[in-house]
């Protein structure tokens, strides 16, 4: 009778050790970005999504650092 | 497809701290928070003394993408290393892990807690609308969005400090120290950039 109580007790116990379990990570996803996505930069109001023109703006501006054939095409 | 890189140049820098000020005021950037910095080494030893302006380097493996518990950290095409602040959790792995100090803490709060990582963006925004309010508030202007280089590379005075698509960058250096002249280890190596190891204690006037 003593061990038909404790194998129902241990029952019970084992069956609502389950009801508190929740999983602490919603989303994990590991090694890979999480945040919002963002844009492109020639996506925006000044070059309207064309790469090569921001390509080339950002390649003049690159180029403008250069003093020596800066001052001499000049 | 550009690359972008800063490189710079420790025989041209005088250690204005222009960079640093273009920075701050550029992105409004709040005080304790230097997303740009110029060290110093042997400094006040003459003959000795080098400066070189450090930030984000946006590397290629970027250890504070690696160690981030979040993932909070995304590299766009251009090979900028930037981050999403609305995730970042403000726990300090990025900044242990980078090489360069580059992961800034801004105070926040009425106990002076520590807020969410800030850094160096290459002036490339973050991830809001390109321009947007929400996104100078939050990362600074978004420069490369207008077409334009980082704010420090285009005020230094001295072109030290460049930035840009890599292959355009390493042309110029590369026409710099050939007309500087001379080969070898004097024009790239670590005795130009550092000081000669002969010329420590001593010279110093």
């Amino acid at each position: 009778m003593k061990l038909h109580w404790l194998v129902t007790a241990a029952a019970l116990a084992a069956f609502a050790a389950g009801c508190g379990e929740r999983p602490t990570v919603t989303v994990y996803k590991k090694g890979e970005y999480q945040g919002k996505p963002d844009t492109q930069p020639w996506s925006g109001d000044r070059f309207k999504g064309d790469q090569l023109a921001w390509e080339k703006a950002i390649k003049a501006r690159t180029n403008n650092q250069n003093e020596y054939t800066r001052l001499i095409s000049k | 497809m550009a690359r972008m890189k800063f490189l710079c140049d420790a025989e041209r820098c005088i250690e204005c701290n222009g960079c640093v000020t273009a920075c701050k005021q550029e992105h409004e950037i709040p005080w304790g928070v230097n997303r740009r910095r110029v060290v110093t080494l042997n400094d006040g030893i003459v003959g000795a003394e080098k400066s070189i302006s450090v930030a984000c380097m946006h590397c290629s493996d970027a250890p504070c993408m690696a160690v981030c518990p979040v993932d909070c950290f995304y590299k766009t095409t251009e090979g900028i290393v930037l981050h999403d602040k609305d995730l970042c959790i403000g726990c300090g792995y990025c900044f242990y892990a980078c090489p360069f100090g580059a992961p800034q803490f801004p105070q926040d709060g009425a106990f002076g807690m520590r807020g969410k990582m800030d850094k160096c963006t290459f002036c490339a925004g973050g991830p809001e609308a390109d321009n947007s309010p929400a996104e100078f508030k939050k990362y600074g202007r978004n420069r490369l969005a207008e077409g334009k280089l980082p704010a420090c590379a285009e005020m230094c005075s001295t072109k030290a400090l460049l930035g840009g698509d890599a292959d355009v960058v390493a042309d110029i250096y590369r026409t710099r120290v050939t007309t500087r002249g001379g080969k070898g280890a004097e024009v790239w190596g670590w005795t130009t950039a550092y000081g000669k190891p002969e010329q420590k204690p001593g010279a110093k006037q």
